[in-house]
């Protein structure tokens, strides 16, 4: 008996190991600064989480997740370098795409063209899958929510009467607005007025004073949390008590933070509540906890959450992370158990998923109810 | 606060809400106004002095919002000492940095041709932006309530005691300017140097100092407005200064460039305008207006409105 074979089976195998373990390289493109920096910075701490939790158990395929980000800033035409840099120099397998649907739709078609699969966070918008077959989606799109915010506004708060105010260079707000239009008219309610903004303006007094001798019952802001926040505070200075309802891009720890007294009684449409005592969500807000410091999860965090478990799913499925057959199982998810609901991506690449109405109360976000339109 | 809902209890008449709002948005257009008026201040006194526009002063006013910032938290929260204080501390501050930037970077300058100094003014501004988002972080922060705040109604008329405060702070300031400049030997040599460097010096004028003084000043009043727009728009981020500097620029050129009322005048009316057009349904033209009204002006009257047209000696 010689040692010979042994050895060089165990060579072969350490050969062999070391190819498996080479990691499979995920990107994420997001605002981790900047006035939207609470989302980016909220989705990659769930993303973080995840492949924690995914390379704990052995990785996908038998290889490690590897974790890279790029940073927007914010700032428009940041994403289309960070995902270039992504796609070409960190030759990464799949992306993780923005929270706003404007950084969404910069990158998006440069996924496609590399044919590399892009699953947006928290971008509502349709057009972003609309780019091609390679563009997912882990959230609800905005005709969806739109719908809900209009029937919480007509049946919960019983509103006739309700006042637009939509950001004109966010085609989130732009959309979302849209359909608030249509579908509060449609159910025989009507629109009093519509003002508009700019993004990172911060003087709102004027379409405020606009707005409130047409006595509104609700006020829609479509927009996202820093302006959110700021246009509350003025409303209130001006007089205005009515309710101001809005949706996802409302949610930040930062709304609370700089509305303060004057967001109290506010409602927004969400994916997902910490206050969900379904026992997936009771586990997953433990663990997310007890790694960042005690924070609790928001909808981006818990959807930048979903979106790994999901990607790692279609790659166990495809046996593989070669694009087209990663395209293939991505497309082909159905009832995807994951802590936003189950996910079923649809055939224009969005999923379908409950969309949860929450209001803040007592200095935090607090679950209202559950809403399907 | 209860006169606002009896007062809207009246079916809604075409003669009483049109003049309501029109003293509401009247309001909100002064106080906004006053905060632009503050700032153009610094532009026309470093022009009318030095014949340059200062583009870093657009970030002293960041950084006096900034100051203002960590230095609330020193102070209790919603008192009048506590407020002043951090006014007058960052007031102080950017006094200290506007002449610290004059030292470093515009003195050597002098006398060279002034795209020189104005790229070096850019260059300025971009290096207090960016070593801004290095310190303070590209995060907008939140500011803390320094003064206490409560509103008045008068029918459908709301006042916020900020919106008070902001008017108030800035016609005094513009007063004191107005008596420094007007009553003061520093004040009669800043204008004897605005009319002649030369001549000023062979008179015994020391240049050095009234022009770091006209910095100091200027940057002061930079920090004062810094506070003021924080107090009314409480999330400030290192970029916060480009758009109201820019906006305060066109005010200064309003007003006419160099001349101390004219800022003031020119402040008031961008911020009135623009307020106005942001009630109405143009409102996504805000800023287009706003330049417009740039470029009308240097057509038509390119000394400003209470500019006086002079010819440039070559």
């Amino acid at each position: 008996m010689t040692l010979r074979p042994p050895a060089l089976l165990s060579l072969a195998f350490l050969a062999l190991a070391a190819h498996a373990a080479d990691p499979i390289k995920l990107g994420h493109y997001g605002s981790l600064t900047g006035k939207d920096g609470a989302f980016g910075a909220a989705t990659r701490k769930g993303v973080i989480l995840a492949i924690d939790e995914i390379n704990g158990k052995g990785g996908v395929l038998g290889r490690p997740l590897q974790y890279l980000v790029e940073d927007t800033q914010s700032k428009a035409g940041e994403a289309v370098t960070a995902v270039k840099k992504l796609i070409s120099r960190d030759k990464v397998v799949a992306v993780i795409g923005a929270n706003a649907s404007a950084t969404s739709l910069e990158a998006a078609p440069i996924c496609q063209n590399a044919k590399i699969p892009m699953m947006a966070i928290s971008s509502t918008n349709p057009r972003v899958t609309e780019v091609g077959d390679y563009i997912f989606r882990i959230c609800f799109i905005d005709p969806f929510q739109g719908a809900v915010l209009s029937k919480f506004a007509a049946t919960s708060l019983k509103a006739k009467r309700v006042a637009l105010i939509t950001a004109v260079n966010s085609p989130y707000s732009m959309g979302l607005s849209a359909v608030m239009r249509r579908d509060f008219t449609a159910r025989g309610g009507e629109i009093v007025a519509e003002q508009k903004y700019t993004e990172g303006e911060k003087d709102f007094r004027a379409q405020l004073t606009a707005i409130r001798p047409l006595r509104p019952d609700v006020i829609a802001i479509t927009g996202f949390y820093t302006e959110v926040a700021l246009m509350c505070k003025q409303a209130r200075d001006l007089g205005i008590t009515v309710p101001f309802i809005g949706g996802d891009g409302w949610e930040a720890p930062q709304l609370i933070e700089l509305g303060g007294k004057a967001v109290e009684g506010t409602y927004y449409s969400t994916y997902f509540s910490a206050e969900n005592d379904a026992p997936e969500v009771r586990s997953f807000v433990d663990r997310y906890r007890a790694m960042w410091n005690n924070e609790v999860p928001e909808a981006v965090a818990a959807l930048g959450y979903d979106a790994v478990y999901l990607i790692a799913a279609a790659m166990t499925k495809a046996g593989t992370t070669d694009s087209a057959p990663l395209r293939a199982a991505i497309a082909a998810t159905k009832d995807f158990p994951g802590v936003t609901g189950r996910t079923t991506i649809d055939e224009k690449r969005n999923s379908a998923k409950a969309a949860v109405m929450l209001t803040v109360k007592n200095g935090r976000s607090q679950f209202f109810e559950a809403v399907t339109p | 606060m209860t006169t606002q809902s009896e007062s809207l209890n009246s079916q809604p008449s075409t003669l009483n809400f049109p003049l309501s709002e029109f003293l509401q948005q009247l309001l909100n257009g002064l106080s906004l106004g006053a905060i632009y008026a503050l700032i153009a201040l610094g532009y026309t006194m470093v022009y009318g002095v030095l014949r340059f526009i200062n583009f870093a002063h657009s970030d002293v006013f960041m950084v006096g919002s900034f100051i203002g910032y960590y230095a609330g938290k020193h102070v209790p929260e919603r008192t009048y000492w506590g407020g002043l204080l951090v006014l007058v501390v960052a007031m102080l501050g950017c006094a200290l940095l506007g002449m610290l930037i004059e030292r470093l970077c515009y003195r050597r300058l002098r006398g060279s041709a002034t795209l020189n100094v104005l790229i070096t003014a850019i260059g300025v501004s971009l290096l207090l932006e960016y070593s801004g988002q290095v310190f303070f972080g590209a995060t907008p922060r939140t500011f803390p309530d320094i003064f206490p705040s409560t509103n008045f109604a008068f029918g459908s008329l709301v006042i916020s005691s900020n919106q008070i405060l902001v008017i108030v702070v800035a016609t005094l300031l513009m007063v004191a300017l107005q008596l420094i400049v007007y009553r003061t030997k520093i004040g009669t040599a800043m204008r004897a140097v605005s009319l002649n460097p030369k001549a000023a010096q062979l008179v015994g004028v020391n240049n050095d100092i009234v022009i770091s003084f006209t910095f100091g000043l200027g940057s002061a009043l930079a920090a004062a407005g810094g506070i003021l727009y924080a107090i009314n728009y409480p999330s400030i981020d290192p970029l916060m200064g480009v758009m109201p500097g820019l906006k305060a620029f066109v005010a200064a050129v309003l007003g006419g460039i160099g001349n101390i009322p004219g800022a003031a005048l020119g402040g008031l009316l961008l911020g009135t305008v623009e307020t106005f057009v942001n009630g109405s349904q143009w409102s996504t033209y805000k800023d287009a207006i706003a330049f417009a009204i740039l470029i009308g002006i240097l057509l038509f009257r390119p000394a400003g409105l209470l500019g006086k047209f002079t010819v440039e000696k070559v």
